[in-house]
């Protein structure tokens, strides 16, 4: 068993750490494989023939084909490997972070604009529980 | 004999490149950063370094995560800029400067920092936006460019402390080249940023300015930072500020900050610049 580490009390983060790099190693070298032109029109042809090229897990495979950005990261995924699969379908990082967070693109950058997500109720998981 | 002139902190958001690269940084949302940077641009033109050692972070483009190197130096003379999913961006290829760096590579690896070495390398907007911002759009660059590459994307990423300290082999071996080369060195990434998960958009302005403060003023309490304290107070992402402290291990104990900008946003990313010099 993985023994807890501190950054596991840190909310909404998923610290890419051996355990998840190696459980998304296949996901993510297929989303590294998009920096190829040739790659990327192969994926968009036919993606699930694509996918099955890359020995992932089904649930990988079904968060790619659904779009669920948080999924792939709770799958393994690492937000710089699968922005490149949003970069293949013209998406911004931006748009990637909204959806993650459950926002519409334009309230995320509104709240960019507005200086970001605030740290304060953002550090802890205990320490937002306790109070 | 070649001397390190300078260091430059510099955020390296890939968003701003491509505003660059597509003609947007006349509109008002880019605007305030590049004229944040119009002074660094005429600093660095007047200073008109030999080499600029720059460290920076892969993200996925040259390194995958079949082999995750935590210090890679490039020793040759060409980096194109690589495409990260979109086409390469259209800037200048990097030339770098073969001399000092197997200097370096020969030096640091004596030095018992067991560097990996880089003979082909592509480099993507980590490298290619520091540049653009600090540059503007030259035809081609006006310096060679040694790459350090550090892994910040696997956990763990090197601690400050060990950052610092491959600044000070840096120093000493640039020292020692025999040449007479005005070096700079750019420390890239950060400042607070979070690109996954429920907590994307993260921003620390307070922990970042105090960070920008201390390395002038406190290094020391910099160098203890650990990866937890990065990764709470300024987004997970934002432990790429660990780089900043090879830059600012290769200056003198004492500098003067003679530039600083800070700005939010710059996408999802507090941007910030510092210039630093020997004293």
């Amino acid at each position: 068993m993985r023994k807890p580490r501190k950054y596991d009390d840190i909310p909404g983060t998923y610290v890419f750490d051996f355990e998840r790099s190696h459980r998304g190693y296949h996901l993510n070298m297929f989303c590294m494989s998009l920096l190829k032109e040739n790659n990327r029109k192969e994926f968009l042809a036919d993606e699930m023939a694509y996918l099955k090229k890359y020995p992932m897990t089904d649930e990988q495979r079904q968060a790619v084909l659904d779009r669920d950005w948080l999924g792939m990261i709770k799958l393994g995924g690492n937000i710089y490997y699968t922005s490149k699969i949003g970069a293949t379908l013209g998406h911004s990082f931006q748009y990637i972070a909204g959806e993650m967070c459950g926002m519409k693109q334009e309230d995320y950058a509104q709240m960019m604009i507005n200086g970001g997500r605030a740290p304060e109720g953002n550090r802890s998981i205990s320490e937002n529980s306790d109070g | 004999m070649a001397k390190i002139l300078a260091g430059v902190g510099t955020s390296h958001v890939p968003a701003i490149g491509a505003a660059l690269d597509l003609g947007k940084s006349e509109e008002p949302y880019w605007k305030p950063i590049f004229d944040g940077y119009e002074k660094s641009k005429q600093w660095l033109a007047e200073t008109n370094p030999d080499v600029v050692i720059l460290v920076y972070n892969d993200h996925g483009t040259a390194f995958g995560l079949d082999v995750v190197p935590t210090f890679s130096l490039g020793v040759t003379d060409l980096y194109p800029p690589a495409d990260e999913g979109w086409g390469p961006r259209p800037v200048p290829d990097v030339h770098g400067h073969l001399e000092l760096s197997r200097h370096l590579a020969e030096s640091l690896i004596f030095d018992e920092f067991d560097l990996t070495i880089i003979n082909e390398m592509a480099v993507d907007h980590g490298l290619t936006v520091p540049l653009s911002l600090m540059c503007g759009q030259p035809e081609a660059w006006p310096f060679k460019v040694i790459p350090l590459a550090v892994n910040v994307v696997q956990y763990p990423p090197p601690t400050g402390n060990r950052c610092f300290n491959l600044g000070r082999a840096i120093k000493k071996a640039v020292e020692n080249f025999d040449d007479d080369l005005n070096v700079v060195v750019m420390g890239t990434g950060g400042m607070s940023h979070q690109l996954h998960g429920e907590r994307a958009g993260m921003i620390n302005r307070e922990w970042d300015n105090r960070f920008l403060d201390d390395l002038s003023g406190d290094v020391k309490r910099l160098v203890q930072l650990d990866h937890v304290e990065y990764m709470r107070e300024t987004g997970a992402e934002g432990i790429e500020m660990v780089m900043w402290l090879i830059m600012r291990g290769t200056l003198n104990d004492n500098v003067k900050e003679v530039y600083r900008f800070y700005h939010v946003p710059g996408s999802n990313t507090a941007i910030g610049n510092i210039i630093l010099e020997n004293v």
